[in-house]
């Protein structure tokens, strides 16, 4: 018999299932690769200066074009600059993508997922509504259209990614908040006199985190994938800043010689974009209480 | 008392899940014979009586683990069979029907076609005498209008008569032994008997061997010949279902007085006290 | 059921008329002044007032969007800023490149995840399972474009097996005379079996490349229904019948999925314009999705506008067609 000491009180029992759950989530190797990616991502993003060799957007011309060797470890694009360093360098602003678009659409999906879920009628209607019509469009072709109506920018850029992003947590959470409405609790709640902002804030919001967390790490990977669609639309950030899409776009004319200017930004893409996908995968599993494994 | 040797023989039969270093046992150290006759496994939920069904045709999930000091039926030593020696088993010799013609039948399907399967396992027939065969099969279900029913879909027909087609389709193949899920839990009450007396007057026209798989003991006192009582993955007792009301073991026993009475008036009906001595036999 | 479609048709135009209206307002925010793009910038000011006046730029805005939604009604889509030409000429010469192309690429698609995605489930948690997963994934974590840049590199200037840019080669180009506009049916009318060939080179590597992600998506999708499905009692049914796994597996199972699989591969189709617009631009590939960059980086209006409504008609069609393919698929769905 295993002998466990029960929870004091609901920050410990968080505590505990988020120990668990975080064990769960390394103990499948596909899960842990995703998080020690992140992990490396992070790292990088933070030492970026110090990890770089050389200054990512010092130009020089007599080392354009230069293949993978010894001084320039990914080579040198058509400036001269050395793609390493501002493969490194981009990691800060894939990033700062990343993080500013999740803590946009996070809140704010939620907000408006939950208020509509709770109160319903009209308000529901008309919230899902204008829902609905961002989600009938492709996310990218919708971004391409935000970001060419305000102008290419990096801001303009994350604002528009955020813009396609929201609607999807918004029906998850509403559609938690419709369930979750009617229990018994929430009624206990409204008739000791709480008024809907308590129901909400802090009865239904917190009960709806999980799938909206686990939905919110899925979809960076689709973030970072629309983002370099943009950089490579030139929607993006814009030059000289090393955002990987945009490295992409201009190493696209030299691409058959100088496969290096497109191959490694592309590669890390790839990795940064699986890494979060692992990892919203994993969370999935170890969050279904049906896939006890 | 059946003459001649019986058709399947089962000891020290165990399922267990979890890791071969910490095993979770769903059944443990059954034994048993089944012959020519109608033999009730009857427990609570969670006994494991379902279990014994799947085990023996091998229907359990990859992770359960069977093992058995002698599985034997017909001869054949199912312990060591493979995975296509099960499959040639299953459903011309072994069969067994299921709890709840909702679920067990494919919704998408007409029903003629899941028999025809069935039919056509037999051998490749023609278009025409499957269709034929299809119909006499459900016509000696008590089908009425069977080529009607054989163009219907589930989802159309009434619980007992999907029930009727589940037995007409186990019983295409001319199996030798019957192992019944629960077959009667899913219907309403003045349906059960029906689908018993039909299951009756097949197995006595084709001389299966009968494994029922209930929770109702009430049910089987009447119906079955023989009846094994588990508690907790094991078999606590073995009786002629005639003896039931002279049962040892008390959880049988407890079992029996448990049981509502349409004669005797029973202001309160006793409830079960478990001993856990009973599941460490 | 008249009621029903009735419903869903107002629903949808109700969905289409809030697109229009959005893309509208996207429109008015614009910084590109389309004025200037007609009259260049060195117009004089009463040049300028009198095409502001032609376009009806200076009339309020409700009035301006009833005038568009007016024309739309008689089939004027207006014209556009790039090419001079009506809008719904562009369109009619932009749409089968992007047809063809998405076709393909949903067919390969399909033929390649969906049976991965069987085979994923009916081997769950083994090996196949995982490495299925794990092709999926990085289908799905790829970026489009780079993959396409990746294939023109290796399977073009490297292998020379696949043809490069464009959709076919330069020297059929403008030979071929136009009647579907799809390029594979157009030069097995004209009899020209090099040149067919050359578009098939052409087609081929641009329809793996798209094809990619709907690979990833459908094998995903596949699998979940499947393990669905796998763990139902008629699947123990089937097998107590004694019929083999493959049977059991494409025979019962399968055909449970047949409706979901029709649904999602209508919504695949519809994510695939995402995915043609980044894969265009790779292939020099004249289709829609290029078509709706180009006239969303030049701020034509018309151009976008009438793009949005094509899109739209696209989601709802889909929709749609999903819906009827289910009542046609699920008995359960007929009553």
């Amino acid at each position: 018999m295993t002998t466990s000491t029960l929870p004091f009180g609901a920050w410990q029992a968080w505590r505990a299932e988020a120990a668990s759950t975080a064990r769960k989530l390394l103990a499948n190797p596909l899960t842990a690769v995703g998080v020690a990616i992140i992990a490396v991502l992070l790292a990088v993003a933070l030492f970026a200066p110090w990890i770089a060799t050389h200054a990512p957007l010092r130009q020089d011309l007599a080392a354009a074009l230069q293949p993978p060797g010894a001084a320039h470890w990914l080579g040198t694009d058509e400036f001269g600059r050395d793609v390493f360093s501002r493969l490194v360098h981009g990691t800060r602003i894939t990033l700062f993508i990343v993080t500013l678009v999740t803590v946009v659409v996070g809140p704010l999906g939620m907000a408006v997922g939950v208020v509509s879920g709770y109160f319903g009628g009209r308000v529901d209607m008309l919230c899902m509504r204008v829902a609905d019509i961002f989600l009938s469009f492709p996310s990218l072709v919708l971004a391409l259209a935000f970001v060419a109506a305000l102008g290419p920018g990096l801001d303009h850029a994350v604002l528009a990614i955020a813009l396609t992003a929201w609607p999807a947590i918004a029906r998850l959470a509403r559609a938690e908040a419709l369930t979750l409405r009617q229990s018994d609790f929430i009624v206990a709640a409204q008739l000791q006199g709480a008024s809907h902002l308590r129901v909400l804030c802090r009865h239904l919001a917190p009960l709806c985190l999980p799938s909206v967390l686990v939905r919110l790490t899925m979809n960076m990977a689709s973030v970072v994938l629309t983002a370099a669609g943009l950089g490579f639309l030139g929607l993006g950030a814009q030059p000289p800043l090393p955002e990987w899409g945009s490295m992409i776009s201009e190493g696209r004319r030299y691409m058959l010689d100088s496969w290096w200017t497109v191959a490694a930004p592309g590669a890390a893409i790839l990795a940064v974009s699986m890494a979060f996908n692992l990892l919203g995968d994993g969370l999935n599993d170890a969050l279904d209480p049906r896939q006890a494994s | 008392m059946t003459i001649e040797p019986p058709l399947l023989t089962v000891r020290g039969l165990q399922v267990a899940y979890g890791t071969p270093v910490a095993p979770v046992p769903v059944v443990h150290g059954v034994s048993f014979d089944l012959g020519r006759e109608k033999v009730a496994v009857v427990g609570e939920s969670g006994s494991g009586k379902t279990t014994v069904g799947r085990a023996l045709l091998r229907l359990l999930p990859r992770q359960a683990r069977i093992d058995a000091e002698q599985l034997t039926f017909d001869g054949i030593d199912l312990r060591h069979a493979r995975e296509s020696d099960m499959e040639a088993l299953r459903g011309r010799r072994l069969s067994m029907i299921m709890q709840d013609p909702k679920y067990s039948l494919n919704p998408v399907m007409s029903i003629g076609r899941q028999i025809g399967e069935a039919v056509q396992r037999g051998g490749q027939v023609s278009r025409a005498e499957c269709a034929e065969r299809v119909e006499a099969l459900l016509a000696r279900v008590h089908i009425r209008e069977p080529r009607r029913v054989a163009g219907q879909y589930p989802h159309e027909v009434s619980g007992g008569m999907g029930q009727r087609v589940m037995i007409a389709m186990m019983l295409a193949q001319r199996p030798q032994l019957l192992i019944a899920d629960e077959p009667t839990s899913a219907l309403d009450v003045s349906v059960r008997q029906e689908v018993l007396a039909l299951l009756d007057e097949l197995v006595a026209e084709q001389g299966l061997a009968l494994l029922f798989i209930s929770h109702d003991l009430h049910l089987v006192r009447n119906f079955c010949d023989r009846v094994l009582v588990m508690y907790a993955g094991r078999i606590v007792e073995t009786l002629a279902a005639a003896d039931l009301a002279q049962a040892r073991h008390p959880y049988t026993r407890g079992l029996m007085a448990s049981l509502p009475s349409l004669r005797h008036r029973r202001a309160v009906l006793p409830v079960l006290q478990r001993d856990a001595a009973w599941s460490a036999a | 059921m008249k009621a029903r479609w009735m419903r869903g048709g107002v629903s949808a135009a109700l969905a289409l008329l809030g697109l229009l209206l959005l893309t509208f307002m996207i429109g008015r925010v614009m910084p590109l002044d389309p004025v200037l793009a007609i009259v260049g910038p060195d117009a004089d000011r009463a040049t300028y007032e009198q095409v502001h006046h032609q376009l009806g730029l200076d009339r309020p805005l409700w009035v301006q969007f009833g005038r568009y939604l007016g024309d739309l009604a008689q089939g004027d889509l207006g014209h556009a800023l790039l090419t001079g030409r009506p809008v719904t000429e562009d369109l009619a010469r932009v749409l089968p490149a992007t047809v063809e192309l998405a076709t393909l690429a949903i067919l390969l698609g399909a033929l390649l995840g969906v049976p991965l995605g069987v085979w994923a489930a009916s081997h769950h948690k083994r090996l196949p399972d995982h490495l299925a997963r794990v092709l999926g994934l990085l289908g799905h974590s790829t970026p489009v474009f780079w993959f396409g840049m990746m294939g023109l590199l290796v399977f073009y200037a490297w292998l020379g097996w696949a043809g490069g840019i464009g959709r076919i080669g330069l020297g059929y180009e403008g030979t071929i005379p136009r009647v579907t506009g799809l390029m594979l049916v157009d030069t097995l009318l004209a009899g020209d079996m090099a040149a067919f060939r050359s578009a098939l080179r052409h087609l081929l590597l641009p329809a793996c490349v798209l094809g990619l992600h709907s690979m990833a998506y459908l094998s995903r999708m596949t699998r979940s229904f499947m393990l669905a499905q796998l763990s139902q009692e008629y699947i123990t049914t089937a097998r107590v019948k004694g019929l083999s796994r493959r049977r059991v597996v494409w025979g019962h199972a399968f055909l449970n999925i047949r409706v979901q699989l029709l649904t999602i591969l209508a919504l695949a189709y519809g994510g695939l314009l995402e995915g043609a617009v980044l894969v265009e631009t790779v292939f020099g590939w004249p289709g829609f999705g290029s078509y709706l960059t180009s006239s969303l980086l030049l701020g034509d209006m018309n151009a976008v506008m009438g793009s949005v409504l094509v899109i739209g008609l696209l989601f709802v069609a889909l929709n749609l067609t999903a819906d009827a393919l289910y009542r046609v698929f699920d008995p359960r769905a007929r009553a």
